[in-house]
Formats: C-alpha cells, structure tokens, sequence
C-alpha cells in the first residue's frame, strides 16, 4: 500500500502570504504537496515546543517550520526562536530514537516566490522515504 | 537558585514504562527560573513521555500539575488533590522536591525528571554558572566575594595552584582561574597581602563530609 505522508507546516504570515494569493489556489497550481496543511501563525517566534510535539501526538508523519530570513524576521527574533525551538525537538526526536529529520526549519524570504512550494516539495519527498511515524499505535 | 536539567528520554520512559497513569509534577520554584522543570517544561515532558510511549506501541494517560514549591511540606500536601488517579509521580522538580515527596508519601512512587546540577545564577540568557556548593561555613569575606570551594576545580583554599595560566584553570582552558579573579579583586581594593595569610586545613563536616546537614531554628519551631 502506497503511504501517503500527513506534513504539518508553521508558518508566519509573512513567509507564507501566497497561501492567500488567488483564494489558495496558487500554492496549488505551483506544485505545492497535498500532503501539507498549513497552520498559519503570527510569528513562528510563538510556536512553542509543545506546539510542535502536539503535531506528532495528532498523528503528522513529519513537521516543518518556515519563518522569516534570520536577518530579516519581522518580530527581529522569531524565526531564531523557531529555529532553537526545532533543534530542541530534533535533540528530543534523537533521544526517543527517532529520525530527527522528521522536523526542519527553513528560513525564506516573504511573499510569492518559488523556495516555499520547494521547502514543501523537499519536505513531502523526505517524509515518504522516512516512511510513516513510528509515533502511531 | 538550584539549578538542574532533563534527564535523557530513554531514562525516563525506563522509569515510567510499566505504568498506566503518570502525574507529571511541575515546580514553580527555582526550575521553573531555569526552564528545566516548571510548568512549560512539565508539558513538553507529558508530550515527550505520550510519544515514547506511543512508540513501543503504548499507552499512558498524563495528568499534569505543578506546585509552587516541591520543598515545603504544605505544598506538598496539594497533592492529595490527584490522589487515585496516578501510578506514579515524574516530578521535575531539583532531588528535594522528590526527596519530599518520597518522604511525605509512603505509598506514593517518584520518578526524578531532572539531573539537579549546582547552586547557580544567570549568567545570561539560557546560561547558567555555578557559584556556590553550599559548604556551610562560607570564606567569601576572605576572597573578595568570589568562591574557591565552587569555582576552584580543586576547592583549594590557599590557591592559585601552580596550574594557573594567564587567569585560566589547568583542568579546562576555559575556565577561569577563580585564585587569579580572586587575587586580582582584591589587588583592586588594595588588599591582596590578604592572600599571603594561610588558611588553616579545613573542616569540611560542615560541607556534608559529616553526614546529611539539617539546620534548626528553635526560634521558629512549633513544639
Ligand atoms: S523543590 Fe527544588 S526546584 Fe522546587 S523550589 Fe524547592 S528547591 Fe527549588
Ligand atoms: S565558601 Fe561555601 S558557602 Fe561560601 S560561597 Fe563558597 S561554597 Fe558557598
């Protein structure tokens, strides 16, 4: 049977505004996967650790991050927050044996360009080779 | 303030891998001001423990709390509150807290979700240093306010040692030679011939070397 990953994405509403573009359509007729839902945050400088733990307990198969560019966030810090907090779930992953590729960061530039639809191309294809979580009973 | 932090997450689900029920007890004292054991850590554990469990194909239902101090006989009588609904307690609190508990509650099994590490402060943010080892006969107004029993890697009381290098410790370059910082803040109040004074060998039963420490305060005790 063909597995069919369930990504979770954070992302600010800065680095994510073509989800908007043509009433969401966009990001579709890009090439965006559908196996990525998109939460849309304020700043990923709020997403917490439990935040993203609480993605894996509600059954995502991989969690990605995107935020601002690390010199250029909007709230000046939040996407570095973002990124510490991702490291800190990938250290957690390690010590539970998991592959702590199974959550990324990616820091991109705002508006409609093509690095976003390809963070989710990169995430969906590294999601399938992981395979399915082993966080699911 | 104690400073401590998570133990790993194979150690803890050892721990709690035979229960059903966990409570995961949080303290709003001093690992709450150094992020290792307070309400935010507490959940991001009840997470990490639900995930570890869930991949050896387990179960386990996480209630959790946290009580302002895990080092106070009144506050741990708050736990009565969760009373029939837990096999056993993780608390994150510093080793008192689950000696307390472990003390309190005869019946009650306790995990420790924390290795508890030094007498600290905050040194910056996400940085903390220890300062002091609570020796129980404290030297600090002979060394200009800085601790040689904490901050020296051999605790020497007549130092530097002939290790020091440029004001750094022989054990670890990057450690700074606290005889040297001594030294140099005393000189900056014109008082380093203080250092020429020799302290006496120490008694260090004070220090715990004389079994476990308890202070009493008749002033202050009810009976
Ligand atoms: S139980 Fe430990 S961590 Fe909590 S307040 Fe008391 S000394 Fe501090
Ligand atoms: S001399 Fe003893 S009491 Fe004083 S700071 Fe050092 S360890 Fe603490």
């Amino acid at each position: 049977m063909s597995f069919e990953p369930k990504i979770t994405l954070f992302s600010c509403h800065y680095a994510s505004q073509q989800s908007c573009a043509e009433k969401g359509k966009e990001l579709q007729q890009l090439g965006f996967p559908a196996t990525i839902t998109l939460v849309r945050v304020p700043c990923t400088g709020k997403v917490q650790v439990t935040t993203l733990l609480q993605a894996f307990e509600d059954g995502a198969d991989g969690v990605y991050v995107v935020g601002c560019p690390v010199d250029g966030c909007h709230n000046i810090k939040g996407s570095v927050r973002a990124a510490k907090r991702v490291a800190a779930v990938k250290k957690a992953l390690e010590e539970l044996d998991v592959e702590s590729g199974r959550i990324e960061m990616f820091h991109l530039p705002r508006g409609l360009h093509p690095e976003f639809v390809a963070a989710g191309v990169a995430m969906d294809k590294k999601i399938r080779a992981l395979g399915p979580s082993p966080f699911q009973s | 303030m104690i400073v401590a932090e998570r133990k790993p997450m194979a150690e803890i689900i050892e721990m709690v891998k035979d229960c059903s029920r966990v409570l995961v007890l949080a303290c709003r004292g001093c690992v709450t001001v150094c992020s290792a054991g307070g309400e935010r850590e507490a959940a991001a554990l009840a997470s990490l423990i639900r995930l570890g469990m869930k991949k050896q194909g387990k179960t386990i239902q996480i209630i959790e709390g946290s009580l302002v101090r895990q080092c106070d006989k009144e506050y741990i009588d708050a736990i009565d509150a969760w009373n029939g609904q837990y096999d056993a307690i993780v608390s994150t609190a510093c080793g008192v807290g689950v000696n307390f508990i472990a003390n309190l509650r005869k019946d009650t099994m306790v995990y420790p979700a924390l290795n508890t590490s030094f007498f600290g402060g905050s040194a910056e943010q996400g940085v903390w240093t220890e300062q002091c080892a609570g020796c129980g006969n404290c030297v600090l107004h002979l060394t200009g306010g800085l601790c040689p029993v904490a901050r020296c890697a051999k605790s020497l009381m007549n130092g530097p040692c002939g290790g020091s290098v440029g004001g750094r410790c022989e054990i670890n370059k990057n450690t700074e030679c606290i005889w040297q910082s001594i030294h140099d803040r005393l000189g900056s109040f014109d008082r380093q011939s203080q250092m020429e004074t020799i302290a006496p060998i120490r008694d260090w039963s004070t220090a715990g070397h004389g079994g476990p420490r308890k202070t009493v305060r008749t002033d202050l005790t009810i009976s």
